[in-house]
């Protein structure tokens, strides 16, 4: 009798734990279906009262439309060029100074290693007037170098990748060194390969943080052609305030390579953002 | 000797490798970083006169920022914008990890579908929130058979803006509490059961207490996000929307002033300010988690 009763409030616990998931999830999927319903809609339609919830036919009109007010392929080439520019720089120099500060010993190591911890405590804001000023200095805005100029070193990559090489046993560098590696084929030869998941998680948090980013995109392109798509977008929605149908089939087409690329990596990307997570 | 000579040789070369390695990044956060810190809290003390050009004005960009209504509006947004989203945000974050633990299938794609929205730029998901809030034809006022300007009535804007950051911000929050929580033994909550010890007893004695560092961590990034919060306001509320005093943060009054106005020494003046505030609210919860945080485990 007793058992029976545990195990009927155990049933009902886990019905509920359905449910509430379900709603939250629900929720947390409904903006981007309604996006995508809303895209297909004519004006009126979109504004009609009570509201249908389905278009009355499929349509690519207000692409069309977008991709016609706004320069998508440049947006899409300028975003793609900013992130792999961005993750190179974050992997490579962020390696090669994690690892020196992690395994290696040299003279000013704790004072260089305290800029690394101020900047990263510091909001990117408090940074942005010199930048911006010192990209206008050289004439160089409104290009890719504008876009990535900010992002050429990551001190958070730098902790970051420490951290996993302080996780490497030091026996490992010390056997390469006893083979007759010097200290850069010990680093790029033995112990950056088995960086290999770290690296990845740094990636991942570098693109997604990059085509994210909206401040620095807007100060420092202003020129239609080369800005992001998130800059880009952010021009669409003056230009069409009411027009919700095109301004869905914008958003659409700005988020659908990163969300691809999500459903592909998922595990990859859920893990690696979770992993550089305190940030 | 011949030992000690080579092993300082060594050494030497040692030191050579990590100058030349970390040199990049040292280089570099001195020209992006170190330098432009310092140039900004130079500019705070003076008037931009345009083109680069710069006027020592002492404390006068900070005196006119302490006497202006909009700055202490702003001060009082940002607060408010972290009231409102962080406990909420935390609590339902945690509830969606509580509930990911559970022995359930499915589990993968719940939590795929709740990170989605940090994958997607906030320029592009605030769009649809604004056609959901939109005052005349969004889908929410239709569900509510209500009439709320949701991003024009100065009363709801910000509870607007808060809801999207809740949900903009749940999953992400949800998956790094759900790997404190995926820490805790089992055979805490076995030994509870045994004592007769039931559910919510259970979240106060174990749960809470176990995740607390983690919630401590989540808690903080969350508040220094917060309050440094911009690009989710400025695609919700443009600056040409009347509502906008209403809403607008620290960062988007600084990004007004600074490259919409060009007065450049009072947005400085305003990003000091924010560090300010950053660096007591970091004080102060590196003061009260002792009161809560549990670090014997």
């Amino acid at each position: 009798m007793k058992r029976s009763s545990l195990e009927q409030s155990k049933k009902i616990t886990i019905i509920l734990t359905y449910v509430v998931l379900i709603l939250g999830a629900v929720i947390m999927i409904f903006p981007f279906v309604w996006m995508l319903l809303t895209s297909s809609k004519t004006v009126p339609e979109s504004m009609q009262i009570p509201p249908t919830i389905f278009p009355a036919q499929l349509m690519l009109d207000n692409f069309k439309e977008a991709v016609a007010s706004l320069p998508f392929a440049n947006l899409y080439l300028n975003t793609t060029l900013m992130i792999v520019f961005r993750v190179l720089c974050a992997v490579v120099f962020s390696s090669m100074a994690g690892y020196a500060f992690a395994k290696l010993q040299f003279r000013g190591k704790n004072i260089l290693f305290a800029v690394v911890l101020v900047q990263m405590s510091l909001p990117s804001q408090i940074f942005i007037i010199p930048q911006y000023q010192m990209v206008a200095k050289m004439g160089l805005a409104n290009t890719i170098f504008a876009l990535v100029f900010p992002g050429i070193v990551s001190a958070f990559g730098v902790f970051f990748l420490r951290q996993t090489y302080l996780g490497i046993p030091n026996e490992i560098a010390e056997a390469a060194y006893l083979d007759g590696c010097n200290q850069w084929q010990t680093f790029t030869k033995v112990m950056f390969p088995l960086t290999g998941t770290s690296v990845a998680a740094l990636t991942v948090f570098t693109a997604v943080f990059a085509y994210s980013d909206l401040m620095w995109p807007l100060v420092v392109n202003s020129d239609l052609k080369m800005m992001t798509l998130s800059s880009g977008l952010a021009t669409l929605r003056g230009q069409f305030s009411t027009n919700f149908p095109v301004l869905m089939a914008g958003s659409l087409l700005a988020m659908l390579p990163m969300v691809i690329l999500y459903l592909i990596f998922q595990r990859q990307f859920i893990e690696g953002i979770a992993s550089t997570g305190g940030k | 000797m011949n030992k000690s000579i080579k092993l300082s040789l060594t050494a030497r070369q040692e030191e050579h490798w990590g100058w030349i390695m970390v040199a990049p990044t040292i280089i570099g956060l001195i020209v992006l970083n170190l330098w432009p810190f310092i140039q900004t809290l130079y500019t705070s003390f003076c008037e931009h006169l345009g083109f680069g050009h710069y006027k020592f004005i002492g404390l006068q960009n900070y005196i006119e920022m302490f006497q202006n209504a909009e700055f202490w509006r702003a001060t009082w947004n940002t607060v408010l914008f972290c009231i409102l989203t962080v406990p909420l945000g935390l609590f339902l974050s945690l509830l969606v990890a509580m509930l990911l633990n559970a022995k359930i299938k499915g589990k993968g794609i719940f939590r795929t579908i709740f990170f989605l929205p940090m994958v997607c730029a906030p320029a592009a998901v605030t769009m649809v929130w604004r056609w959901i809030f939109n005052g005349e034809y969004g889908i929410l006022n239709q569900l509510l058979g209500a009439h709320v300007g949701w991003i024009t009535d100065p009363n709801f804007v910000m509870i607007s803006c808060a809801i999207v950051a809740i949900w903009s911000n749940i999953g992400y929050d949800a998956v790094l509490l759900l790997a404190g929580l995926q820490n805790i033994s089992k055979s805490y909550y076995e030994a509870a059961s045994i004592d007769g010890a039931g559910k919510v007893r259970q979240f106060f004695s174990i749960t809470l207490p176990m995740v607390s560092p983690t919630l401590f961590v989540v808690m903080i990034m969350r508040l220094m996000a917060s309050i440094k919060v911009y690009d989710l306001i400025y695609m919700m509320v443009e600056d040409t929307n009347p509502a906008v005093t209403s809403v607008q943060s620290l960062m988007y009054l600084f990004y007004r002033e600074s490259f919409v106005a060009g007065s450049r020494g009072s947005g400085s003046a305003i990003v000091i300010w924010t560090v300010v505030l950053i660096g007591l609210v970091t004080i102060i919860q590196f003061v009260g988690q002792k009161k809560w945080v549990n670090y014997d485990v």
